[in-house]
């Protein structure tokens, strides 16, 4: 049999529970489409999200990541998207000057009533990544499939 | 100097000195307490008093009595962020300013030595010396210094990162891979970092992949100081603690310096420890900041 040897970029986006997660699913109920790479890992509010978990990702094979959170204001925690939009700014910038391409990272406020931004912001974030190719310069090569 | 810390032992103001030994060479001066007049003999602050003794404190106020300390200006700042952190009470710690005409690097000084050339006194000096952030102390119970030690000098300490930003990712890229491949993760910098006093450590624990072993590949030596840099942005005083321990010269302020700039750039001038009641920026919010799109638009060439 063939394998199906085509290059698909692998996409981790940390989705709140609150909006984005929920926007996920109106995405889905209103029969969207965004393309089948992007895996979503629900966490309770954006700023869960520890910076060490964006670098495992990559670390573990992920091309892009994308954090998606409550419009700033709209938090279900009141202020957690504002920490975490200040802790993802040091954390891009920081990858930014280490030397990795700019495009791999991105936030983005997706609200539950968003379905349409969601489905739209994903293709986008995947098309952007393929563009970039794979990611070789981040990344454990020990979890590097084509590398095995 | 060695006078005045004698007469506070003496009359029981203080119960212990932490200061500078003398080591086996001028230069291997080692961060030590004294607790007898006898012991002070020992005590040295000369060119090579580079360490920061700011990080003993923790240690010291867990025992009874008070802490006499000899701090440099810059360490004051490292010494404030601690009592802001609520990791060192002032109520137990005498601090005792000490001028300080920047401290000499003695790598620097054996090699001039050894080719024989005669340099000013700026250009031996330990980098983290060489940009001064300026003579004030943040802290003291009483200052010792002379004219000599007031004299500012220092140029602009965020021309090398800003000379970084304007390579290509690629420059940037093969920059930091040459320098991280050297790091043989002995955690010198993060034992010496006085803001990196956490009780529990996330590289001492093995559950979390991170802790102390050698980096198995590029991502991992990586990983390891963008978490070290990231664990005490908004925290970190640019003391430079961590260039000047690391065995491998590798320049790790430069990580702490893209975050200080970062900073200061997008929320604002900020000086670590200068204040004890702020909240520093990484804890601290405004509806009205930056959306981290902000890191794509500026800066670099693409």
């Amino acid at each position: 049999m063939p394998m199906n040897t085509e290059w698909k970029p692998k996409i981790v986006a940390f989705c709140c529970n609150w909006c984005s997660y929920a926007g996920a699913d109106l995405a889905g109920s209103s029969r969207l489409a965004y393309p089948a790479d992007v895996k979503i890992v629900r966490v309770p509010c954006s700023c869960r999200v520890n910076p060490l978990f964006i670098l495992r990702a990559f670390e573990r094979g992920a091309d892009g990541v994308i954090l998606c959170g409550c419009h700033p204001g709209d938090c279900h925690y009141t202020s957690g998207n504002y920490y975490a939009r200040r802790r993802m700014t040091m954390l891009f910038s920081m990858l930014d000057y280490m030397g990795v391409d700019k495009g791999r990272t991105r936030v983005e406020w997706v609200s539950a009533a968003e379905g349409p931004k969601f489905a739209a912001t994903m293709n986008d974030f995947v098309k952007t990544i393929t563009e970039l190719g794979e990611n070789v310069k981040l990344g454990d090569l020990r979890c590097k499939e084509s590398l095995k | 100097m060695t006078a005045r810390a004698a007469a506070l032992l003496a009359d029981g103001t203080v119960q212990r000195v932490l200061g500078w030994e003398k080591g086996d060479f001028d230069y291997d001066l080692t961060p030590a307490f004294f607790e007898t007049a006898d012991e002070l003999k020992n005590l040295v602050y000369g060119d090579y008093s580079g360490a920061n003794l700011s990080k003993y404190l923790i240690k010291a106020g867990k025992k009874e009595g008070k802490t006499l300390v000899f701090l440099k200006p810059c360490d004051t700042l490292s010494m404030n962020q601690l009592m802001a952190e609520h990791r060192v009470d002032r109520e137990k710690v005498y601090v005792i300013g000490v001028g300080c005409k920047g401290m000499l690097d003695h790598e620097k000084v054996e090699a001039a030595a050894a080719k024989g050339e005669k340099k000013e006194r700026l250009e031996l000096m330990l980098g983290k010396c060489q940009d001064c952030k300026g003579k004030t102390f943040a802290v003291s119970d009483e200052v010792i210094d002379d004219e000599e030690s007031r004299v500012e000098f220092g140029g602009n300490r965020f021309s090398k990162v800003a000379e970084l930003e304007a390579m290509t990712p690629e420059e940037r890229f093969a920059f930091w891979q040459s320098q991280l491949s050297k790091c043989i993760r002995c955690n010198a910098c993060r034992n010496v970092c006085p803001a990196c006093s956490c009780n529990k450590c996330v590289f001492d624990n093995a559950a979390s992949g991170v802790s102390a072993k050698v980096n198995a590949n590029e991502f991992e030596e990586r990983m390891f100081h963008i978490i070290r840099a990231f664990h005490v942005a908004g925290r970190c005083t640019d003391c430079g603690e961590c260039s000047r321990v690391c065995p491998q010269n590798i320049p790790l302020h430069l990580l702490n310096r893209k975050f200080i700039k970062d900073i200061d750039e997008i929320y604002g001038d900020y000086q670590a420890g200068e204040s004890v009641n702020e909240r520093h920026p990484l804890i601290n919010y405004t509806k009205t900041d930056a959306e981290p799109s902000i890191v794509y638009e500026r800066g670099g060439r693409e």
